[in-house]
């Protein structure tokens, strides 16, 4: 190529630092600048799932019914309406749930998934066990694990009677991990 | 001149780029490697672009809202005229181009072509590999039925078992509390901006290393790779016994990615589009989720494994793994390349291949 250097020659300087240098590295720090105090309110918006949970603020009591509406010594499907919803949700903010009253007052609410990896137990009355089509889960009546690949019994709600009202305390997924906020705590890990 | 030369010459002046697309179409390639084994990329990044483009068109109907995706998938299939169509070549699609960039990986693997100096090729390719799963997958969660509700219940569930981060975890894959509206916001996102992105970025990396420093060289019993000869060799070769890539090898390429189109069209016409199943209702229960084809094996393993072992393997395994893929260029980066002198890595490969195949088989 024949074309000549477009720019003048740099004037002698002791240091070695030109004015174009210096120009050129005030600007790569603006630039740092700009990006940094773009990309705070970006983590914000992009950490809102975890945020907006904090401190709880994803579970709320709600109401499975009338207490009449389950026997006692039986174990029913019940469903709500997830605490936390949007318009667009469809039906998958309809949630169910395992009912057992057990006498009474005297109730356990189970969640519907299985403490392997989330698939819906089913309640077969005959044999009074729960069990996941998935991976084959099997627990006991009260929760317990019987058999199978889960770590532990079937997750709880905390719940409670109101008005003649059965209440449980939901609003999230329960996992592994984000089950302590659905525990009563009185019931322990199974083997 | 003719007029079309000359067109030709106003747009060569401007955009410069005449010689670099000559000099790819003619550089040479080692006549033994102008082979039908070397066909399994050049098919994958065909179904690629078939996959961008059904994409695009399924996008201009689908509706992203878990309210309504189950609703413009059956208009897909019903109302839209061959609708069903583009959602079963879609579908097809991505099995084929699972399938196509694992038998890619297997012969890459088997010709010893991860070795000096295709190291970075190998380990972008192995990135590949995962987008294109993050594609099936994030894929079968759009399909918003009740196998991807479920699915996606899975996914939470594996992501909850890390330790002390768990719960930060699920709630950022759901997007929220429950799988619901935002949940299928940021598969969709992911699926269509995110995903497809890396991949552009990715596979034109991918192929501007295979054209810089060449395709691999048939594998021969006693040609030694070795760092320091390896550049000079492989000049010399395509010197003595190069012929140009256009037309000498391929011809093969376009010839195999033709048949692969048209038997993707075939098993859209003859088996239709996947789903969707049931209507995504979590109340109800009378389902029994199962993922598509490329993950089988998982779900059946996680029905086998014993409970005391299933987290450290679900969360040290995929590590395991993906930490092997990347490093193998450096484990054995010189050394033979034929599958004739590599005893151990054939018996590894067949044995994946086997437990991957029994596995599927025991899910199905």
């Amino acid at each position: 190529m024949s074309s000549q250097p477009m720019e003048a020659p740099e004037p002698n300087n002791k240091d070695g630092i030109s004015r174009r240098d210096v120009f050129a590295k005030i600007g790569l720090l603006l630039n740092g600048l700009a990006v940094a105090v773009l990309a705070t309110p970006v983590v914000g918006y992009v950490l809102s799932p975890i945020l907006r949970g904090e401190r709880g603020r994803y579970k709320s009591w709600v109401s499975l019914g009338e207490l009449d509406e389950f026997p006692e010594g039986q174990t029913r499907l019940a469903k709500f309406q997830n605490p936390v919803s949007s318009s667009w949700d469809g039906d998958t903010d309809h949630i169910p749930c395992w009912v057992r009253r057990i006498s009474g007052e005297q109730f356990q609410v189970f969640a519907i998934n299985c403490a392997h990896l989330g698939c819906p137990v089913r309640w077969f009355a005959q044999s009074s066990l729960f069990m996941c089509p998935c991976h084959g889960g099997v627990y006991y009546q009260d929760g317990s694990r019987a058999s199978g690949p889960p770590p532990r019994g079937l997750f709880e709600y905390a719940y409670k009677v109101e008005n003649g009202k059965l209440m449980i305390e939901a609003g999230q997924l329960p996992t592994l991990s984000t089950t302590a906020k659905l525990e009563t705590g009185s019931r322990g890990c199974q083997g | 001149m003719s007029r079309l030369k000359q067109i030709g010459d106003w747009f060569g002046a401007r955009l410069q780029i005449g010689p670099a697309i000559r000099e790819s179409m003619a550089h040479p390639v080692p006549s033994k490697s102008a082979s039908w084994w070397y066909v399994f990329g050049s098919a994958a990044l065909t179904v690629f672009i078939l996959q961008v483009f059904t994409g695009i068109l399924l996008a201009i109907i689908y509706v992203p809202s878990a309210a309504e995706a189950w609703n413009s998938l059956q208009y897909l299939n019903h109302g839209v005229t061959l609708g069903w169509f583009l959602r079963g070549v879609h579908g097809w699609g991505s099995n084929f181009m699972c399938a196509l960039v694992l038998i890619h990986m297997c012969q890459v693997f088997l010709f010893g072509a991860y070795k000096f100096p295709r190291e970075l090729t190998w380990i972008v390719g192995v990135f590949l590999l995962l987008l294109t799963l993050g594609m099936a997958f994030t894929g079968q969660v759009l399909r918003f039925d009740q196998d991807a509700y479920w699915g996606l219940g899975i996914g939470a569930s594996i992501v909850g078992r890390v330790p002390l981060i768990g719960a930060f975890m699920v709630h950022m894959l759901l997007g929220g509390p429950i799988i619901a509206g935002d949940t299928l916001s940021r598969f969709f996102a992911i699926h269509v901006f995110v995903i497809p992105g890396l991949l552009f970025g990715l596979v034109s990396l991918h192929l501007l290393m295979v054209l810089k420093l060449g395709i691999n060289d048939w594998p021969m019993p006693g040609r030694i790779v070795r760092r320091s000869t390896y550049l000079k060799e492989y000049h010399e070769l395509t010197q003595k016994d190069g012929v140009p890539f256009v037309p000498e090898a391929v011809w093969k390429d376009m010839f195999f990615s033709a048949m692969i189109i048209v038997s993707v069209m075939v098993c859209a016409v003859f088996f239709g589009p996947f789903g969707p199943s049931g209507y995504p209702d979590p109340t109800i229960i009378q389902t029994v989720p199962k993922p598509d084809f490329f993950f089988q094996w998982l779900y059946a393993m996680l029905a086998l494994l014993p409970p005391e072992v299933e987290t450290p393997l679900l969360l040290i395994g995929p590590v395991i793994g993906i930490g092997f893929l990347v490093l193998l260029p450096f484990i054995s980066g010189e050394g033979e390349k034929s599958w004739r002198r590599r005893p151990i890595a054939v018996v590894t490969l067949l044995l994946i291949a086997v437990s991957l195949g029994t596995f599927t088989q025991l899910a199905s």
